[in-house]
């Protein structure tokens, strides 16, 4: 570092730079590797008929590739009773989670538009509030929610897991709004206000054209959430309304007599898919979207 | 003529906080009236509460003769400019100039029509389809000028519109709103904390200071005639000297004299017949100090006076002489021979002076 001027040291850190930074990928690689083996195993063993699972090596590629496995999983395994496969629970985990994310977001929008724009009395309080809802443990609310779910009647219900995951979606999406919205000049809404636009039409014309970076964060964040979820699917559901963790879980626990680890890990990857798709899709605007709100621009 | 607008003994106040005292404004149809005062001053919050964007504590306001207190900003009749121009930044620029009409529901020609008019007049039709992002800061604001005037509201709303620009551009956009105004004749309440901008765009000027009136007047007056030590000082640049004398009454005139360290006291005489206190503050403009022989005049006098320094500023040349323990500006001409370090015969015009009292800082005279 003292001795700037002699150019052989500097040629000498120079090649320390490059060695530096090829040390660098060559861990970075590694991680990736050693991240990425469990989804190996997961694929290759899906692909494998279970003779060969039980005869040959966990890495080892298949020798023979059978999508068998999957349409086992996907129509034909077994949950308790039932040998549907994970379709129905699929398309109930479907049902589920598009309504639930859609409202959960745009109820997060019009809270954190109200929150960050309409500086009424209280309106730090309200949020303090909401922001208290992202901290609590689920397993807290278990119980009080179950009652409130009877008395309204949607107990074991997919409208009743709709309504569950919109309630406890709602501190986050109001957070992940209200942080975007409060970055906007509010002379935007007296511009507005003088123009002769309403609470709502400023909203819908002004506000959520502005949203679409935040809008991917919180459907991402959302949508993986409510897949995702097993312990409000296991709890609020009855035969039937079970979302697809849920029978996951039962297709892997309840086999007797020889484990189909190529059906399970097929499931496995079934379940998953759809939060994998939504991240490659999406997945450029939620970075963009999560220091989008930070910085003003 | 009712008066456009008309407020009376308004109150604002934050929590227990005063942020605006007893306003009472008045003015005409077709007044530029121009809210001035150091940031802070309530200024801002005045203009929010004309145009309804915030609910008043006290007192009444009434825009075209109509009583607007409790009037939501849509019906009030009125179109604002903000400092940061507000423009819709998902819209595109006819979109933005529009939206006010669309909102109100006026027909898709006539949109069209008046579109076509503000955009022509303020020289943006070329502009039209771009998004607010793609224009340059000048642009910007004609745009937000044209949303507002395509509402042909009673009265005109402006917060520090010209703040964000770029000191060139800021002098041609003054002018620019300053055409506007005589060729529409419209009534307009204008915020700004540049003096100067106020000087030269107002028919009727309001100094404003913690919340309160401090002189309401046309430009002149307030410039030749503060009210109060506070807006002699604010408005002027050079500001107005301001010189603690003693007085002396002789028959119908007074002898003034001012101390100095640099030497034997200065004294004049004002002519008019004034009542003064023994010790006053005595204000005079730069440009009513001159060099002698240079100035005439009733009351012009004479005094020597040592330069402490000298400041051609092109068109004129400023002279800093110390009196009453002030740093005291001359305006002199721009070939003046005075040197720093040397005494120079300085021509007081004391027909211009005014006098304020030492302890409230009121005008005397």
């Amino acid at each position: 570092m003292t001795d700037l001027s002699m150019p052989q040291t500097r040629t000498q850190s120079a090649m320390g730079k490059i060695a530096l930074r090829w040390l660098l990928y060559v861990l970075l690689g590694l991680f990736a590797l050693y991240y990425l083996m469990p989804l190996f195993v997961m694929l290759t063993t899906s692909l494998k008929s279970l003779e060969e699972i039980r005869t040959g090596s966990l890495m080892s590629l298949p020798r023979e590739v059978s999508l068998d496995a999957w349409k086992t999983a996907w129509s034909g395994a077994c949950t308790g009773i039932q040998c549907e496969g994970l379709r129905p629970y699929f398309w109930n985990s479907v049902l589920i989670a598009v309504p639930a994310v859609a409202i959960s977001t745009l109820l997060g929008a019009l809270n954190g538009y109200v929150v960050a724009q309409w500086r009424f009395k209280g309106a730090n309080i309200i949020f303090s509030l909401m922001l208290f809802g992202c901290f609590i443990p689920f397993q807290v609310v278990l119980l009080p929610m179950a009652r409130l779910l009877g008395i309204m009647g949607i107990a074991g219900t997919i409208p009743g897991l709709i309504f569950v995951h919109v309630i406890y979606g709602l501190g986050f999406t109001t957070l992940f709004f209200r942080n975007y919205y409060v970055t906007i000049p509010a002379e935007l809404t007296k511009a507005a206000r003088v123009d002769g636009a309403g609470f709502l039409r400023i909203f819908w014309s002004i506000f959520l054209p502005l949203s679409l970076p935040i809008i991917v964060v919180t459907v991402i964040w959302q949508f993986t959430q409510i897949w995702n979820d097993f312990l409000f699917g296991v709890s609020f559901s009855q035969a039937g309304t079970q979302p697809v963790t849920v029978a996951l879980n039962n297709i892997v626990n309840s086999t007797t007599g020889v484990k189909e680890y190529n059906v399970d890990m097929a499931a496995a990857i079934i379940a998953g898919l759809p939060t994998l798709l939504v991240y490659v899709v999406a997945g450029k605007y939620f970075i963009r979207g999560l220091t989008a709100g930070s910085v003003k621009g | 003529m009712a008066p456009i607008l008309d407020i009376n003994n308004l109150y604002k106040n934050y929590g227990a906080t005063e942020i605006l005292k007893d306003i009472n404004i008045s003015i005409e149809p077709g007044d530029f009236l121009v809210l001035v005062g150091p940031s802070g001053c309530g200024k801002s919050t005045l203009l929010n509460c004309i145009a309804g964007l915030e609910p008043i504590t006290g007192g009444t306001l009434a825009i075209g003769g109509k009583d607007m207190t409790h009037v939501s900003p849509k019906d009030r009749d009125i179109a604002m400019v903000f400092q940061s121009y507000a423009l819709y930044p998902t819209m595109s620029v006819a979109k933005n100039i529009t939206f006010g009409m669309k909102v109100r529901g006026v027909d898709a020609a006539t949109q069209e029509a008046k579109l076509k008019e503000v955009s022509s007049l303020l020289q943006i039709e070329q502009l039209l389809n771009r998004r607010p992002s793609q224009l340059s800061g000048g642009q910007r604001q004609r745009v937000a000028m044209g949303r507002a005037l395509v509402r042909d509201p009673k009265l005109f709303l402006f917060d520090e519109p010209l703040s964000n620009l770029d000191a060139k551009l800021r002098v041609e956009m003054r002018t620019e709103i300053k055409k506007l105004h005589q060729t529409l004749d419209a009534s307009i309440v204008y915020v700004t904390h540049d003096q100067i901008e106020a000087m030269t765009l107002a028919t009727k000027i309001v100094v404003l200071k913690g919340g309160i009136v401090q002189q309401i007047g046309s430009p002149a007056e307030i410039y030749n005639n503060p009210a109060n030590l506070f807006v002699a000082d604010f408005m002027g640049s050079p500001a107005m000297n301001l010189i603690p004398a003693r007085t002396e009454r002789n028959g119908t005139g007074t002898h003034i004299s001012i101390a100095r360290d640099s030497g034997s006291p200065i004294t004049l005489t004002d002519s008019r017949d004034l009542n003064l206190p023994q010790d006053v503050i005595l204000g005079l403009r730069p440009e009513d100090i001159a060099e002698a022989g240079f100035r005439a005049g009733a009351g012009v006098q004479e005094a020597e006076c040592l330069v402490d320094m000298v400041e051609p500023a092109g068109a004129d040349t400023y002279v800093v002489s110390e009196l009453g323990g002030k740093q005291v500006t001359a305006r002199l001409h721009a070939e003046t021979s005075a040197q720093a370090g040397e005494m120079l015969n300085l021509a007081f015009d004391m027909s211009k002076v005014s006098y304020f009292a030492k302890e409230t800082g009121e005008r005397l005279n």
